[in-house]
């Protein structure tokens, strides 16, 4: 086909031309594979973590209820699960009994929870690899901590959950709930708050709303909430990570621009040569989107296929610390592989698009100037 | 045949540097012989070149291409007459630094999009030809000044135009390269190329390869000879 | 006549890695069904009512992000982009911040 052999032409006399300066256009390709990279990896990171917390946090409790004393977090008598128990739309009720330890043996705080059901036994411990990690414990070993009251309490660790599953359960601390009310003090008719199940989803928010007119000095705490609050810290992350970023951006749109702009008066009369032996204003513009589009393709599938590549295999060294802090209890976790595509046309039109758009405005400026101005 | 009546050509106009480049120019161009443009530099030769290549419209009057009115034709049309009609070689060749001699020669076929092989056998034969076939794949910056003036010249030829335009093609050679130069056009008209060559050099009257001489000063035709 | 590879070729030669990397990418990504560690995960969060991810295990107040408690910075507003609302430059939306209940 004519056309096709055409444009296959204008991309050889692209190329030649870009072959022509070779070290510069290199480096060109090479800073802006990596202004890709980083825009790509900073997405990946933060879309593929809001999905991870999303998949993970879908079976949470629907609603919990806590109870406040002078606006703070307080104590949830067992009488208070009574008189919600007989609420409409509530399939099911139970206490949760969990708190915080703080170990000065390694500077680390623990979650210590007591489940009711698939817990521990009584002075036994199931621990999260994370604690076995930094304490040095195996199943079978003994983990004394130091009671609400200085007495020692010593633990069997009867089982360390699995390591996969580091991401929600790195510190945590299970133990029985009489353990747990002997450790710190609690008496027995008092939970941490309250966790709901409700018989239609739907109706959680009216749930809700019922449940706080009945009992005014409580705050439920819906499901959709706790999703929305990983959405908002791991956006602010990124966003904070963009933000560094744009600083790098906008020195690259300034290269990018000079290099695109600048058209140097040689560039100009090359122009007009091939304007003068036949080329139309079109063919000129043509060849000059394979170059932008060249380099920024290129440019975009390698930054990104490297972002990928540093996300999710290699365990984004450079923006793990931006996106998920730091801690002594790190838990060790791997992010699922994915793709939005909304997030890659995005990304598409952020970086290439712009690039070519630059390279095209002063050469159409310049392929309008008459054919015959070089022979004047 | 090229025909031009009362073409006129100002440039800026209506501006305080208005000027008029041609003042009323008629003109026959016959095919398949040489016809040369004579006169000072600032006569017009150049511009009146423009005109019957292509490159330009007039300001006023006619410029017939095969009894075809063109001087009115949007710059699309003009662009294809001078794709597939013309080929030109320039004063200094206006080669395209940077790039090999092939990919020279091949520049004014690539908006034509014929088949690579068809397109490379030509040039090939071109360059043969005209004996730089083993400079084929080197910069044009690198090549000599004989060498450089053949590139040009293939250039003109790579799309097998009737007519060949050449502005000032010795004005920066020395005397051999010109007598060569000019050889090489003799070849292409004993070939039937119609030539049209602007020039001041005396050395290009003197070796009687033009047909007819029109001699240009302050934008009109002062004699044609013959 | 002396054959030499064609300039729109090599372009393509540069161009083939690139896309290899991206579709690779992509082939990666959608070839990945539900990680195999995210079920265990998700029978942990059901079994024991878990709330948050094991991330911000550094102090008391930021270890549950989405749950109010004695020590938290983070009281009443789920909604809000930081650990600290007022650390965020823009408030929550308006939807979030309308009294709730009656």
């Amino acid at each position: 086909m004519n056309g096709f052999a055409r444009q296959r032409y204008l991309l050889d006399f692209t190329v030649a031309s870009l072959m022509r300066r070779p070290g510069r256009n290199l480096s060109l390709l090479l800073v802006y594979t990596l202004v890709v990279f980083l825009l790509a990896s900073a997405m990946l990171y933060s879309q593929a973590i809001k999905g991870k917390a999303a998949a993970l946090l879908r079976d949470s409790p629907e609603v919990v209820v806590q109870r406040m004393e002078a606006g703070r977090h307080a104590l949830m008598p067992v009488s208070y699960l009574e008189r919600l128990g007989r609420l409409r739309g509530v399939a099911h009720v139970e206490g949760r009994l969990w708190g915080y330890y703080y170990d000065p043996v390694v500077a680390a705080n623990y979650t210590v929870m007591a489940p009711d059901r698939d817990g521990a036994l009584p002075g036994q411990a199931r621990i999260g690899a994370g604690i076995a990690r930094v304490r040095g414990l195996a199943p079978g070993d003994v983990l004394s901590l130091r009671g609400y009251d200085g007495r020692p309490h010593a633990f069997t660790v009867a089982e360390v959950l699995p390591a996969d599953s580091e991401l929600v359960s790195a510190d945590l601390l299970l133990i029985a709930p009489a353990d747990f009310r002997a450790f710190f003090g609690l008496p027995e008719d008092v939970y941490t708050d309250l966790a709901l199940a409700v018989t239609n989803p739907a109706e959680v928010r009216q749930v809700a709303r019922k449940l706080a007119e009945r009992l005014p000095d409580c705050r439920p705490i819906l499901r959709e909430e706790v999703l929305r609050t990983y959405e908002s810290v791991f956006d602010w992350r990124e966003g904070l990570l963009l933000a560094v970023l744009a600083g790098a951006v906008c020195a690259f749109l300034i290269f990018a621009w000079d290099k695109a702009t600048g058209l140097s008066a040689e560039e100009r009369r090359e122009i007009g040569i091939l304007r003068a032996i036949g080329w139309e204003t079109g063919d000129v513009l043509r060849m000059k989107l394979w170059e932008g589009g060249l380099i920024s393709f290129t440019a975009f599938c390698l930054g990104y296929g490297l972002a990928h590549i540093h996300v999710f295999h290699a365990g984004a060294p450079l923006f793990a610390g931006v996106m998920r802090g730091w801690s002594v209890l790190q838990p060790h976790f791997a992010l699922t592989p994915q793709v939005d595509a909304l997030q890659l046309t995005t990304l598409f039109l952020l970086s290439v698009v712009p690039y070519t758009v630059v390279t095209l405005v002063p050469v159409w400026r310049a392929a309008t100037v008459d054919p015959d101005s070089i022979m004047r | 045949m090229i025909e031009l009546s009362a073409v006129t050509k100002t440039f800026n106009a209506g501006r305080p540097n208005e000027y008029p480049a041609l003042r009323g120019v008629d003109l026959t161009i016959e095919s398949g012989r040489v016809t040369a443009l004579r006169g000072p530099s600032g006569s017009g030769k150049t511009t009146l070149l423009t005109l019957i290549g292509c490159l330009a419209r007039p300001s006023s009057g006619r410029v017939r291409l095969e009894g075809e009115d063109i001087s009115a034709l949007p710059e699309r049309f003009l662009a294809e007459l001078r794709l597939r009609r013309f080929g030109f070689v320039f004063q200094r060749f206006n080669l395209i630094p940077g790039l090999s001699a092939l990919d020279n020669i091949l520049l004014p076929a690539y908006p034509l999009g014929l088949p690579y092989h068809d397109l490379r056998a030509r040039a090939d034969a071109l360059m043969a030809s005209l004996e730089i076939d083993h400079r084929a794949a080197t910069r044009v910056d690198w090549l000599s000044g004989g060498e450089v003036q053949r590139v040009a010249i293939a250039r003109a030829l790579v799309n097998d135009p009737p007519v060949i335009i050449a502005d000032e093609p010795t004005a920066h050679l020395d005397s051999r390269l010109s007598l060569e130069f000019l050889g090489l056009l003799g070849r292409l008209k004993d070939a039937g190329k119609t030539i049209v060559i602007a020039s001041h050099d005396p050395l290009v009257f003197e070796t009687g390869l033009p047909d007819r001489v029109a001699d240009l000063r302050d934008g009109r035709i002062v004699g044609v000879a013959p | 006549m002396k054959s030499s590879l064609r300039k729109s070729t090599l372009a393509m030669l540069v161009l083939a890695p690139a896309l290899a990397v991206f579709f690779g990418a992509m082939a990666d990504a959608l070839s990945q069904g539900e990680a195999a560690d995210e079920a265990a995960m998700r029978t942990e969060v059901a079994a024991w009512g878990l709330t948050d991810l094991a991330l911000f295990t550094e102090a008391r107040y930021t270890r549950h992000p989405t749950q109010a408690d004695r020590h938290a910075a983070f009281q009443d507003h789920p909604g809000a982009l930081e650990h600290f609302p007022s650390g965020a430059l823009m408030p929550p939306p308006p939807l979030l911040r309308e009294p709730a209940g009656p």
